[in-house]
């Protein structure tokens, strides 16, 4: 989980504070999945320059670190958005149009490359089977499951949640 | 020697020496497996699978290139499943490159469209999805084009593994798999040293250099402009391989001839710049061993190396000659003492250089090297880039008749002429170094314990009442294993040269790409290039760069001395350290 209430100080600290371990061993390069998991679990995903600093402090090459980084699901490469979807793509869903869904969804909040919308307000994630397969397709916004959904009224949801961001500003 | 085994190829027995691979064994016997990924000089890669043979016993096809050899070994090349899955193979990997071969840069100097020449592929039975991504024209040197790229890896590979940079890897994973920078920055803003072996070594059109043609077909048709060219050493023992001359013919007067059918007005030689580099550089020597100056000293004639220094050693900064390159002091000397003594305004000179080189664009750009705020090199291109100007302009370069270059800036000695191979500045310079220290010319010139092309050479240079230890590298990789020596040990070395490139300048990212039966890199084919300069050295009357009568002329009625004030302001610079910072990592090996 993000530890949210540190400042970006206090988390580097706690990065360098781990980092020491490796500091002086032979190959602390195959230990780089583990350290990048503690990345993640300290920022929410992996800030760049928490992997600067673990290729300046272990003398390993960026270029390395991005392409482990880049290899797994798992690790997010950009801060989440504000809200995460979770388009279902499971057997059921995916007969009932759950990939036009998500490419619709794609296409209006401008997924970059990475999973986040250009405004950072929405994460977009496939899932496999979210087990309510008699609302097919469905998708999970923050946790809440959304089903019988077309191109049309899943843009509605997501005005909607623009909508109450708004009246909270 | 190993023990010798016998495999069986195709049922016929062979002798061979044990614990190599089976493409190398082959090799030695007279076959050549058809291959990609797979580089001499480089790792194994195992990735393109189209080394694949039959071996006996064995469930599947293995990759010749990673699979050793062993005793009583029966291996089969040549049946026809092979054959089709070989061809299935390579039209495979063809499947998502683009066909666009008539509109690319390589055409008709493509290893994959060699390959699936050979292997026979007259039909596409597999039509896939494309890969779109988008260009990436940041660089001033190198342009990247990951549509083009077969995931083979070379470039990854000669990055991390020669040249010690590492700015390239595999990003993301399965047909999103692209060949990125860390954090997927635009190649201006990684550690790219612009050294441009990447583009030397990609089997397609995956990197190039950033192609100024164009730019230099339309200035060379401006009337207002005077056009003044230069080009390096190495132009000239490499450019025929571009028109089907073999390896290491010189084509240095027909090169001259060439550029003044394009246009140029004057044809000027970067030997001379070497000759002046040579001065300044052996001047700048003695006096640092004079007044404990900050040694050792090393050279600063390679464009990579430079950025490399500024971005993985800046510490070693005050080792680095002040010395700008013979490139960028020609061109201090085009806009300044030549264009005084034509009366001409500097302004309207256009000043080109043609270099066997990609990073010398970036050295061309560099804000440290304005003259009285010009540019002192408006334009670099490579040899590459020149062979097709001459090509696209209808020159016969083949017939074409020699000509001389123009006066004064193009006489120069055999010292200039041997800039181009790994040792060749320092033993230049030690020419004339010792020559000015002690007074006598030095007896021996040729000074082999540093030429070669061996990584790492080092010599002990005789001054009289002193001696100095110099050590070459080339090859970015193996300079960083001298810097780190230099870390331990501060006094081991006096003087070092190091030149970015594999051979030297001869070996740069922008000579002619290899030939129908030559490999990227080749040794051999260096060494021909670099025998082409050893024999214009041995030609010249004058081979000492302080005897040539134009450097002499240039101080009399210009410069004054070496080191003066006005030869400190157009000739030498100062590098500073630049982001961002590059990272080598602790095991470091020699190659």
């Amino acid at each position: 989980m993000e530890q949210s209430i540190l400042t970006e100080k206090e988390k580097l600290n706690l990065l360098k504070e781990y980092l020491e371990q490796f500091k002086d061993i032979p190959r602390a390069e195959s230990n780089l999945i583990m350290i990048l998991h503690k990345i993640q679990d300290i920022y929410g995903y992996l800030d760049i320059k928490a992997l600067e600093e673990v290729g300046n402090i272990l003398r390993i090459p960026t270029s390395h670190i991005w392409g482990v980084a880049t290899f797994y699901r798992h690790f997010k490469l950009r801060k989440p958005g504000k809200h995460i979807i979770s388009v279902c793509l499971g057997t059921a869903c995916y007969i009932k149009g759950a990939n036009e869904i998500f490419l619709t969804l794609k296409d209006e909040l401008k997924i970059g490359k990475l999973g986040v919308s250009e405004d950072g307000f929405f994460s977009l994630e496939e899932a496999r089977c979210l087990g309510a397969c008699s609302l097919a397709p469905v998708i999970m916004i923050d946790g809440k499951i959304y089903g019988n959904l077309t191109t049309k009224n899943v843009l509605q949801i997501i005005k909607e949640i623009r909508k109450k961001e708004e009246k909270k500003q | 020697m190993g023990k010798l085994i016998t495999i069986y190829v195709d049922n016929k027995p062979y002798q061979v020496e044990e614990g190599q691979t089976i493409m190398s064994a082959l090799d030695k016997i007279g076959y050549h497996i058809p291959r990609l990924c797979y580089h001499p000089k480089l790792s194994i890669e195992g990735a393109c699978r189209v080394c694949i043979v039959e071996v006996e016993g064995m469930k599947n096809y293995v990759a010749s290139c990673a699979y050793p050899i062993s005793d009583g070994m029966r291996i089969k090349t040549n049946t026809t499943e092979l054959r089709r899955a070989r061809r299935d193979i390579v039209e495979l990997i063809l499947d998502n490159h683009p066909e666009d071969c008539h509109t690319c840069e390589r055409d008709g100097i493509c290893e994959l469209q060699r390959l699936a020449y050979a292997m026979g592929i007259r039909n596409r039975h597999f039509s896939g999805e494309k890969k779109q991504y988008e260009k990436d024209l940041s660089s001033v040197s190198v342009i990247r084009v990951p549509n083009k790229c077969v995931l083979c890896g070379r470039c990854v590979r000669v990055c991390s593994e020669m040249q010690n940079v590492f700015n390239l890897t595999y990003a993301y994973r399965g047909f999103k798999t692209v060949v990125s920078t860390a954090f997927d920055l635009p190649l201006s803003e990684s550690v790219c040293s612009t050294c441009g072996q990447c583009v030397n070594v990609c089997p397609t059109a995956a990197f190039l250099e950033k192609n100024y043609t164009q730019e230099l077909f339309e200035k060379l048709q401006d009337k207002s402009l005077i056009k003044i060219v230069q080009f390096a050493p190495s132009v000239r023992a490499a450019i025929g391989e571009a028109f089907g001359f073999p390896p290491g013919t010189s084509k240095e007067k027909e090169t001259v001839a060439a550029l003044r059918k394009l246009g140029f007005d004057y044809v000027f030689d970067t030997q001379f710049g070497a000759d002046l580099t040579i001065m300044e550089e052996a001047s700048e020597l003695l006096e640092r061993l004079k007044n404990n100056g900050k040694l050792p000293m090393i050279t600063s004639c390679s464009a990579a190396w430079m950025k490399f220094v500024e971005q993985f050693y800046p510490e070693f900064l005050d080792n680095i000659s002040t010395c700008k390159s013979p490139m960028s002091m020609l061109g201090a000397m085009i806009k300044t003492y030549f264009a005084q003594k034509m009366n001409i305004d500097p302004k309207k000179i256009l000043s080109v250089a043609v270099m066997c080189c990609t990073a010398k664009k970036y050295e061309a750009a560099r804000p440290e090297l304005l003259i009285e705020g010009m540019p002192a090199v408006d334009i670099v291109i490579t040899t590459r880039e020149l062979a097709w100007m001459i090509k696209s302009a209808g020159i016969d370069f083949v017939n074409i008749e020699p000509e001389e270059f123009d006066e004064p800036l193009g006489i120069s000695s055999g010292g200039g002429a041997i800039f181009g191979a790994t040792g060749g500045v320092m033993e230049s310079a030690i020419r004339t170094a010792y020559e000015l220290y002690t007074g006598e010319p030095l007896m021996e010139i040729e000074i082999n314990e540093i030429r070669g092309f061996k990584g790492i050479k080092e010599g002990i240079i005789d001054f009289g009442d002193f001696k100095i230890n110099v050590v070459v590298a080339h090859g970015l990789g193996n300079a960083s294993i001298i810097l780190e020596r230099v870390k331990r040990e501060p006094n081991k070395y006096h003087f070092i040269e190091i030149m970015g490139c594999p051979g030297g300048c001869i070996g740069g990212g922008g000579q002619p790409y290899a030939g129908e039966n030559a490999i990227p890199l080749d040794e051999e084919l260096l060494k021909k290039r670099a025998e082409a300069l050893y024999g214009i050295d041995r030609k010249k009357t004058i081979r000492r760069a302080h005897n040539n009568p134009a450097i002499r002329r240039l101080y009399k009625e210009f410069l004054e001395k070496p080191l003066s004030e006005k030869a400190h302001k157009l000739l030498h610079t100062h590098y500073s350290p630049k982001l961002p910072v590059g990272i080598i990592p602790k095991e470091l090996t020699l190659r």
